[in-house]
């Protein structure tokens, strides 16, 4: 039984938005006692989720939950926006680096770094990724 | 329904002593021998989870263990079966701990109201349930103990089983010993990355001799390091592929491009001094004379 | 910080990248660099990510993108200093930084251009003062 014992929302309107999703996420992935590395995987995760919220999205919202299961902890970050939304999720899932514009390594990286990846997207109805790491 | 809850809790009461002393007699009996410090403490145990049982069934009923009434004795029962599993009782040993309280309680509600069949059958039903799940509860405390151990001694285990070694000033060596899954290839690349930075080293070594399987995911984890190493401005070699091991990776279609790969550590080695511009010569017999006279 | 500070050090520039990067700072840094280069006849680069605990492929995009135009105006770029977790992380990340040359510090990074550069100046010109 999954519990959500801690929640923060966070606007991502602007490119320092993102550093402040960033930092946030660090301090809670060091709260949750996360080592180093995973830290960094969560940290880089939040990164890339929160810059396609605002290069693709438009704009959006970054919620911050702390889980709790019955033998461990996690950290759960949401992303929301209301932005033409990905037509295709499979290529975008499987797209590889491209320089320049398109959505590049940000959701299949994201996907890679986490230990639970959701994502739910239509073309005109926004989009919601949610990734979870476990302690 | 409120009735029959304070029944449980006065019979409780009422027949506290009988209740007692019937009860350590059954878990006497259904333990291995305790030494006379442990029976001291059992004796005590047993009084302090009956007033903590006692109380949490006034205040939170019968219904369900989970509430918050009955956090005492939740609690108690995981420090004791914390206890009970690092003292090497047995499972069922810490379990019968409840399940042995179920006789003596039976025997006092029959006493009580014994006259009132149906009042008896619902009461004991009513405890024979709370026991139950008290019980269970006791086991699972007692197995996430045993697995907190378990997993301790593994990470233990993990730390200890991958040295990073330094062959030469600027090469290291990381001789892998069994099996390379996903957890333990994390520790292993941080600890040679990180040897990395310490020792300001240009070349690793990763050596695979003792490694028995080489599958695609083990070839990945290889992969992974290697590229980390890269990033950071170190080449690694991979040595000890075995004929098998070099087959395998060969069927599998792994790519094992851009990576130096040699049978040997010592073939490695040799790569890695050549690469860094050294090289080892033998002394002639008049240097070697000349060397030994001025020492 | 609204330009990140390019050190000159002989025939190469030094940057070190200390901040959370946004994009106008690295339009900026990019801008920077470029005219720098061509200013002071650069032949190499080296950018110093020992500060920089998160790389995500906008960091990545950038470093790739800097290599590349330095490339054009005939300067080497090395990336040096990059912390394991972050290394770890870009592995796994999927990203190779390809094309993008890396050494552990400054120093070992200096040592790459410098024997990168030897080899090409053997070739134009024998009278080299390596």
């Amino acid at each position: 039984m999954i519990r959500v014992l801690n929640s923060e929302c966070l606007e991502i309107r602007t490119s320092e938005d993102v550093v402040a999703v960033r930092q946030a996420v660090r301090k809670k992935a060091v709260a949750l006692g996360f080592g180093l590395v995973d830290q960094t995987k969560v940290v880089t995760a939040s990164s890339e989720l929160a810059r396609n919220t605002l290069d693709h999205g438009g704009g959006g919202t970054a919620r911050l939950e702390i889980l709790e299961n019955d033998r461990r902890s996690g950290l759960r970050l949401i992303f929301e926006d209301q932005g033409p939304g990905i037509a295709n999720i499979e290529q975008a899932l499987t797209d590889g680096y491209t320089s320049g514009h398109g959505m590049g390594l940000g959701l299949g990286g994201s996907k890679r770094l986490s230990d639970e990846f959701e994502i739910e997207s239509q073309p005109g109805a926004g989009t919601r990724v949610s990734i979870v790491r476990w302690r | 329904m409120e009735a029959t809850h304070s029944k449980l809790a006065q019979i409780f009461e009422k027949r506290e002593q009988e209740i007692a002393q019937s009860w350590l007699d059954r878990q006497a009996a259904g333990t291995r021998r305790m030494s006379p410090a442990e029976q001291h403490e059992a004796v005590r145990q047993s009084r302090e989870f009956l007033l903590t049982l006692r109380n949490a069934i006034q205040s939170g009923g019968t219904e369900s263990t989970a509430g918050p009434a009955w956090m005492p004795v939740r609690e108690f029962l995981t420090s004791f079966s914390t206890a009970r599993a690092k003292g090497g009782f047995t499972p069922t040993e810490t379990a019968s701990f409840i399940f042995s309280l179920k006789q003596p309680l039976f025997e006092a509600l029959r006493k009580e109201i014994g006259a009132d069949a149906e009042a008896l059958a619902n009461e004991t039903w009513r405890a024979t349930e709370l026991l139950d799940s008290l019980g269970l509860y006791t086991s699972e405390a007692f197995q996430k103990t045993r697995e907190d151990t378990i997993a301790r001694q593994q990470a233990e285990l993990l730390e200890l089983s991958t040295p990073v070694v330094q062959l030469w000033e600027g090469v290291l060596a990381l001789p892998l010993i069994g099996t390379l899954d996903s957890s333990r290839t994390q520790v292993v690349m941080q600890n040679l990355l990180d040897a990395i930075v310490k020792t300001r080293s240009d070349f690793a070594i990763i050596d695979i001799t003792g490694v028995p399987v080489v599958d695609t995911l083990v070839a990945q984890h290889l992969l992974k390091t290697v590229a980390a190493a890269r990033l950071m401005g170190a080449e690694c070699l991979i040595s000890g592929i075995r004929p098998q091991i070099a087959q395998t990776i060969i069927h599998l279609g792994v790519d094992l491009a851009g990576v130096i790969t040699k049978a040997t550590l010592a073939d490695a080695f040799a790569i890695a001094m050549k690469k860094m511009g050294f090289a080892v010569v033998r002394e002639s017999k008049e240097q070697k004379n000349k060397t030994a006279a001025e020492a | 910080m609204d330009r990140i500070p390019i050190l000159k050090m002989g025939e190469y520039l030094l940057i070190t990248i200390q901040v959370d990067m946004h994009d106008k700072l690295a339009i900026t840094l990019q801008n920077d660099l470029t005219e720098q280069i061509v200013r002071y006849k650069s032949k190499g680069i080296l950018i110093d990510i020992s500060a920089l605990e998160i790389v995500d492929s906008f960091i990545g995009r950038m470093l790739g993108i800097i290599a590349s135009m330095s490339r054009l105006l005939d300067a080497e770029t090395v990336v040096v200093g990059m912390q394991p977790a972050v290394a770890i992380t870009l592995v796994e990340l999927g990203m190779s930084l390809k094309g993008i040359r890396t050494a552990l510090n400054v120093e070992k990074g200096m040592a790459v251009l410098r024997s990168s550069l030897g080899e090409a100046r053997y070739y134009s010109d024998s009278s080299s003062e390596f």
